[in-house]
């Protein structure tokens, strides 16, 4: 059994609060590591020194906002921050989409729904860089999708997002949905199982076709379950890195940058830390906003049903 | 987001459909069906694409069956491809990930299951709060932390090393894997640890004895998400390793978008789907397995 053992060096009348559960709490030490030295640390570390003018090393010379004013004003940033907004909309309003009327189709009674569930997921296996070079091989416009519809005699058909700075945000919008949209289809299915199957019953009685049952009733039942399908793509679609970098490199020019890349490219590529940390800091205040409210309708509220 | 995830096995709720080929129908598997081709397209493409030679590919249908089947790509992507002057194939990144992969997942596994028998049979003054602070990290965006971890790791002398990759895939798997080993040993009964603690059983004894015998699942589970996880990982292994131990995916991009040379697209699709096989192999050998872990894992975002 696990006493409470004194050291003989703590020489106290009674045990110590502290080497109570002292297991338990030399078990946890990595845990409280990770939280306090990894995570609060880390960021707070970031914050600070995204204050500071450090460019190649960190150095603790104060510069105030100047970091930020220079971050806003750079054209990479601003190309960035657009690029991403484009996409995260994009990416929010069709993965939900896709992933509820998948899901709801899946939930029909249908046969070889176990096929057609494991055909929707399969991408999420794969990562992101093997989806970016996939897609980057079928968009390829020589060899890809617009030559072989050429060849078919539809000789105007013009698609190629990935040489178009105008449309390549859509050529990773293809590849970010077919790889992220299995996982809300999974959510969706599963909170489309948990609704009480007495809801179609009452609607058949009243008369109410089924796709209207389905807006009118089912979704605002579902309302837990879009408000996590929406924290999680959005908080994949801030980490938007591997994809942009496996598909396009963020070319061509500037045009598929996003915020991700651009904090790595500064820190790690154009030793300019300062700059890095500044934009990582953007990232993180993005987050917050995110999750704040999330936090508040998971947590804060008791009536939601 | 536990409750949501253990109803997949529920069977269907939706109306039952009555006529075999009704109106609804056709359009409902005609959906399905077209939206399973735009889901296994880049499969197919990867495949055939692999298994043709350069002239076919050059002639033009991306979409066509190969002429003749030859597996030469396959061969060069794994023995062959070049990655600036280093020209041994995919190989080398195969076996750095698999170093990476192993230490990786035994770590954050065994020390993030620890956590959570902790937290949930052992709390401490403190425990929760920890934990609260562990979950929240998990939202913070890698980038905000990346800098600093190249810090600590310079200071241990880890920076570039395997062990460094391993230390690192062991702190950010650790909340997901806390909060999966944490649930899940709450819903042990609590009547078990306390006559396990009547008996005289110490910390290491009920953990040894009782919960990792009754917590297999949950550790099929942790390994599926871990495995998948650390082999798809693209943004730690390009920072925190050297060429000589990028994992296979830095390795894959670097071959594939190398501006040098002619680009041979079959071996750059035979190394994609080499890449892509370990994680593909899992998914469809685990099932259900993996649905419950993804689930698990939607929480880390």
């Amino acid at each position: 059994m696990t006493v409470p053992s004194v050291p003989p060096t703590l020489s106290g009348k009674r045990p110590s609060k502290l080497f109570k559960n002292w297991m338990a709490k030399m078990a946890s030490l990595p845990m409280i590591l990770t939280a306090l030295v990894v995570f609060v640390g880390g960021t707070a570390w970031t914050v600070t020194y995204s204050f500071t003018g450090s460019r190649m090393l960190p150095r603790t010379k104060w510069v105030g906002l100047d970091q930020y004013e220079r971050l806003w004003s750079s054209d990479r940033w601003m190309i960035s921050i657009t690029n991403l907004g484009i996409y995260g909309i994009c990416s929010l309003i069709l993965t939900l989409f896709i992933g509820f009327t998948l899901a709801a189709c899946l939930d029909r009674k249908i046969r070889f729904e176990g096929v057609f569930r494991s055909i929707f997921l399969y991408p999420f296996a794969l990562s992101f860089v093997v989806t970016g070079l996939a897609w980057q091989w079928i968009l390829n416009p020589d060899f890809g999708m617009q030559s072989v519809v050429r060849d078919w005699g539809w000789t105007a058909f013009n698609f190629d997002p990935l040489n178009n700075p105008d449309i390549v945000m859509f050529g990773l919008l293809i590849a970010g949905i077919w790889q992220g949209s299995g996982l809300i289809m999974c959510i969706m299915l599963a909170g489309l199982r948990g609704i009480d199957e007495d809801i179609w019953k009452a609607a058949k009685v009243d008369g109410i076709g089924t796709v209207k049952t389905y807006i009118m009733v089912v979704i605002p039942m579902m309302r837990p379950v879009f408000v996590t399908a929406l924290v999680l793509i959005a908080a994949g679609i801030i980490k938007l890195y591997d994809l942009v970098v496996a598909q396009t490199g963020g070319g061509p020019g500037l045009s598929s940058e996003v915020p991700a890349k651009y904090v790595i490219e500064l820190m790690f590529r154009a030793q300019n830390l300062g700059q890095g940390f500044a934009a990582s800091t953007m990232m993180l205040c993005s987050v917050v906003i995110i999750l704040i409210p999330w936090a508040y309708l998971e947590f804060g509220g008791r009536k939601r049903g | 987001m536990a409750d949501l995830t253990t109803n997949t096995a529920v069977e269907p709720r939706g109306p039952k459909l009555k006529k075999a080929f009704s109106r609804t129908n056709i359009f409902l598997y005609g959906t399905l069906i077209m939206v399973s081709m735009y889901y296994l397209l880049p499969l197919y493409v990867m495949i055939v694409t692999s298994l043709k030679g350069m002239p076919e590919i050059r002639l033009g249908n991306v979409f066509g069956p190969p002429m003749d089947i030859t597996f030469e790509p396959w061969v060069r992507a794994w023995s062959e491809a070049c990655t600036g002057i280093n020209c041994d194939g995919l190989s080398r990144g195969f076996g750095n990930s698999v170093r990476i992969l192993i230490p990786s997942v035994l770590l954050s596994i065994a020390i993030a299951s620890v956590n959570g028998y902790a937290l949930s049979n052992w709390k401490f003054k403190g425990s929760e709060v920890f934990f609260t602070i562990l979950i929240i990290g998990a939202f913070i965006p890698y980038q905000t932390m990346l800098y600093p971890i190249v810090i600590m790791l310079r200071e241990m002398g880890l920076m570039g090393s395997i062990w460094g990759l391993v230390l690192v895939h062991t702190v950010f798997g650790m909340p997901i894997l806390t909060l999966l080993f944490r649930n899940y040993f709450s819903s042990i009964p609590e009547e078990l640890f306390k006559a396990a603690r009547v008996d005289g059983a110490g910390f290491w004894q009920i953990y040894f004895q009782i919960m990792v015998p009754m917590a297999l699942p949950i550790f099929v589970v942790a390994i599926i998400l871990q495995v998948t996880g650390i082999w798809n990982d693209f943004l730690f292994g390009v920072i925190y390793t050297k060429p000589a131990t990028y994992p296979m995916t830095v390795q894959l991009n670097n071959i594939v978008n190398s501006v040098q040379g002619v680009k041979e697209y079959n071996v750059n699709m035979a190394a994609t789907l080499l890449t892509g096989l370990v994680p593909l192999v899992i998914y469809f050998a685990s099932g259900k397995l993996f649905v419950r872990g993804i689930a698990a894992g939607a929480v880390k975002g």
